[in-house]
């Protein structure tokens, strides 16, 4: 109930922010613009989707932004490098990426690593390794043009497909992560880790699962940026995490853990897209953007955490 | 003459909840109240209005006869059952957290520090050292250091919630001496408990509440147990029943042999058998919730076999224990057991999740609901709804909670370490009722209790530890509180 309400809020803030900006420049409420807004939606809210259910368990996944990245470049290798068909090489892709998540599971359920300590680590070593694997140039898909059009073909006319296939993820995360067993763990993990174990959970068998789960979401993510971008750039990826995890935040997800909607990361990471772009409307400059984007946080956060206290007493 | 403190028409409502109404209360001069109820009956939102946690709805609150702003006031300290110290501070730092003497200003000064803590330890006659880091002491001295930095505010009315619950009967005295020492002409102590035994030999006078109602206070010396429990329950109860022998032809169904851990067990044996409650009696420290937690593989075992129904197995982790159809309920529900902000359905639930309440891997909210419902009603929890999140509960009524849950996932065998701690006479006799059914059934139970009495009454066969090794064995006939103390107390230091 009380993520509910906090989502309520969260919507009420996006409702608001887009008023402003609609008022502000009439460009911003246009048809155009606001599938111009979804599609720059779809990279960070996949990103966010995974890393939902790490912070509901009360982890952190610091390697998302970076394991990206290489996921990107692993997709280039296998779709352009190697010359095999697209669809093989994104699923391969999707699955190095869940190869990622499970090395962080592995390293915090089963090593008893700290995941900020964990994923910090994973996050260089994805980093140094996107590098050297495309010797540190970018890889274009030039040849794969259906490869391009995951992210920019629409099936639904002047509709990119990227934007459905985030609508597709978030629907799959939403039922995982309410509805699955795997979610009520994630939840009942981050709630109290210990007691979920004395009560016969494996908890180190679900924590591994839940950063497989969202290292699979950064694959996805690798996919469609490279796809977006028509090149897979391996440069890229670092900050991401952190947007990714400000979009979760935002959306009303403890990172103490045990609470947490996809909704809310949904609509946390709408705030961010739409404030960019509003505000690229405005002419504001880039450097002016991220300022206005901390304060929203700051805002977000700080009303959640006064809401709860209300709500104790 | 005025009262000590007095509270007047207090009432005090959450949503869907109220707590309490017209609530009435006096502490005199020089007196040690004792305060009882029922879980839920009030105390804690009591508890937290006097300290000004919480402001009333309506009603006051006097100290001698004037009004008392409990926000202000520093005359009223309370200790609450979960201490609130830094464990890896010392006893001074702890006690004069916030009023440290200081050195221009800005240093504390250690040295001074000290010593006013030791003549504030040595005016309470408490035997600590001010250098002591507070998490190398006992639970009993813990308490000792709350007491001391209650005290060290000049606080003329202590309130303790609970004080005893993890004390042995040595410490029950010290600190019962302590209460007595520090009543006098100008203050008083409330001190809240469940165990009528200690309020008859510590307090003048008791008071009782019950649904947030005061009920009414008598004299201690002219108190009735019986009565006492009536007036807490609006009830009498049935306390008599005396367990009997189960038959010896039942088989086994859990088997330990030479069992030992790193830490602290040796070489214990022993076997529960099917219908079976199996008493473990044992001072603080004699290692009974070790015995369990190495039995459900929450702590590595180093020597010895479990075998169940006949199987040697290796239990490597609670999961496996559970799959096994083990279950264990820690005695401390709030880090061990409880999901505190998730709901009561989803803490009744979380056992059997991954089998009976879900298929393919999806949880069957519909089947969880009615689980939890059914809980609700036949262990009659206290909750507006299953979807109430657990931490809003009282404690008597979260720790049927966590006893629901394994009744959710139908365990063969069932370890309860003290699942009556900290909650009222009414939802133990609930707890004892349960348990008694559960055995009926030819479930096994392994009760470990610090409460002899409630040893007794339940346990058919009981065993005795102490200093991690198995002391005795005795049917329910042969055991009594004296025969049990004296296997407890056997060999403690050898």
């Amino acid at each position: 109930m009380i993520a509910r309400l906090q989502q309520l809020w969260a919507f009420a803030g996006l409702i608001v922010i887009s008023i402003a900006f609609v008022i502000a420049t009439p460009m911003f409420g246009t048809y155009g613009n606001i599938v111009n807004i979804l599609f720059s939606t779809v990279v960070i809210g996949l990103l966010a989707l995974g890393t939902t259910f790490v912070i509901v368990t009360g982890g952190i996944d610091l390697s998302i932004g970076t394991g990206m990245a290489l996921c990107a470049v692993m997709s280039g290798t296998f779709v352009v490098t190697w010359g095999l068909p697209w669809p093989v090489g994104v699923l391969l892709a999707v699955l190095f990426g869940g190869l990622i998540g499970l090395i962080n599971g592995f390293s915090t359920a089963r090593l008893g690593l700290p995941p900020f300590i964990a994923t910090l680590a994973t996050m260089l070593v994805a980093q140094g390794l996107a590098l050297v694997v495309s010797e540190s140039t970018p890889i274009y898909f030039n040849d794969a043009p259906g490869y391009l059009l995951l992210s920019t073909g629409t099936i639904i006319p002047e509709f990119p497909n990227a934007v459905l296939v985030l609508i597709a993820a978030t629907a799959v995360a939403a039922v995982l992560l309410r509805k699955s067993v795997l979610g009520r763990y994630a939840f009942a993990m981050g709630s109290n880790e210990e007691a979920t174990a004395l009560s016969g959970i494996d908890v180190t068998r679900w924590k591994i699962a839940v950063y497989t789960l969202a290292g699979l979401f950064t694959g996805l993510a690798g996919v469609m940026i490279s796809a977006r971008l028509g090149s897979a750039q391996p440069a890229t990826g670092a900050g991401y995490e952190l947007q990714a995890i400000a979009a979760v935040v935002i959306g009303g997800t403890s990172l103490s853990g045990g609470k947490g909607s996809i909704v809310g990361t949904v609509i946390g990471a709408l705030i961010i897209s739409v404030l960019n772009n509003g505000l690229q409307l405005l002419s504001i400059p880039q450097e002016w953007q991220n300022v206005i984007l901390g304060i929203v946080i700051l805002i977000a956060v700080y009303a959640d955490m006064a809401r709860r206290r209300t709500a104790v007493l | 003459m005025t009262s000590l403190l007095e509270a007047d028409g207090v009432s005090k409502g959450f949503p869907g909840v109220q707590a309490l109404s017209d609530m009435h209360l006096e502490l005199r001069h020089n007196e040690v109240l004792a305060l009882v109820g029922e879980n839920g009956a009030g105390k804690s939102t009591l508890m937290k209005l006097l300290t000004g946690a919480l402001a009333p709805d309506a009603g006051h609150f006097r100290l001698d006869g004037e009004a008392l702003d409990p926000h202000r006031s520093r005359d009223i300290s309370i200790i609450h059952q979960e201490f609130n110290l830094m464990p890896d501070l010392t006893v001074a730092q702890n006690v004069y957290i916030g009023r440290e003497p200081r050195t221009l200003g800005m240093f504390v000064n250690e040295r001074r520090l000290n010593e006013r803590t030791g003549q504030l330890l040595d005016r309470l006659g408490l035997p600590l050292d001010p250098r002591a880091l507070v998490k190398d002491l006992t639970v009993a001295r813990q308490q000792m250091v709350e007491i001391a930095k209650a005290l060290s505010h000049d606080a003329r009315v202590l309130i303790m919630d609970e004080p005893t619950a993890a004390l042995n009967d040595a410490e029950v005295e010290v600190l019962h001496g302590l209460i007595r020492r520090f009543t006098g002409p100008d203050s008083g102590v409330i001190y809240i408990s469940h165990r009528m035994e200690e309020l008859k030999r510590v307090s003048d006078r008791i008071t009782v509440i019950r649904d947030g109602r005061f009920v009414g206070t008598v004299a201690t010396a002219e108190a009735e147990l019986p009565q006492i429990i009536s007036m807490m329950v609006g009830r009498e109860l049935n306390t008599g029943a005396t367990p009997v022998n189960v038959r010896e032809d039942r088989p086994p169904v859990l088997r330990i042999d030479h069992l030992s851990t790193k830490s602290l067990l040796r070489d214990i044996s022993f076997e529960v058998r099917e219908g079976e409650i199996l008493g473990v009696a044992g001072l603080m420290g004699a290692g009974r919730t070790e015995l369990a937690r190495a039995i459900v593989g929450a702590d590595p075992v180093s020597a010895g076999t479990i075998s169940v129904r006949g199987r040697t197995v290796r239990i490597k982790n609670p999961a496996r224990a559970a799959a096994l159809r083990i279950g264990y309920l820690s005695e401390d529900r709030k880090q061990f057991g409880l999901l505190l902000d998730q709901s009561v359905a989803a803490n009744i639930a979380i056992s059997a999740l991954g089998q009976k309440l879900s298929r393919a891997g999806f949880v069957d909210d519909t089947k969880v609901r009615i689980t939890a419902e059914d809980a609700v009603r036949t262990l009659k929890i206290k909750t507006p709804g299953v979807r109430q999140e657990a931490r809003y509960l009282s404690g008597g009524n979260q720790q049927k909670v966590v006893v629901a849950r394994w009744l959710a996932k139908e365990c063969d065998l069932l370890i309860v370490d003290e699942p009556t701690r900290g909650i009222d006479v009414g939802a133990k006799e609930e707890i004892y009722q349960l348990l008694n059914d559960l055995a009926a059934q030819g479930r096994s139970i392994v009760m470990i209790s610090s409460e002899l009495p409630e040893i007794l009454r339940m346990a058919h066969r009981v065993l005795v530890m102490s200093g991690g090794r198995l002391r005795g064995e005795l049917s329910a006939a042969e055991a009594t509180q004296e025969r049990i103390m004296h296997l407890a107390t056997s060999g403690a230091t050898g």
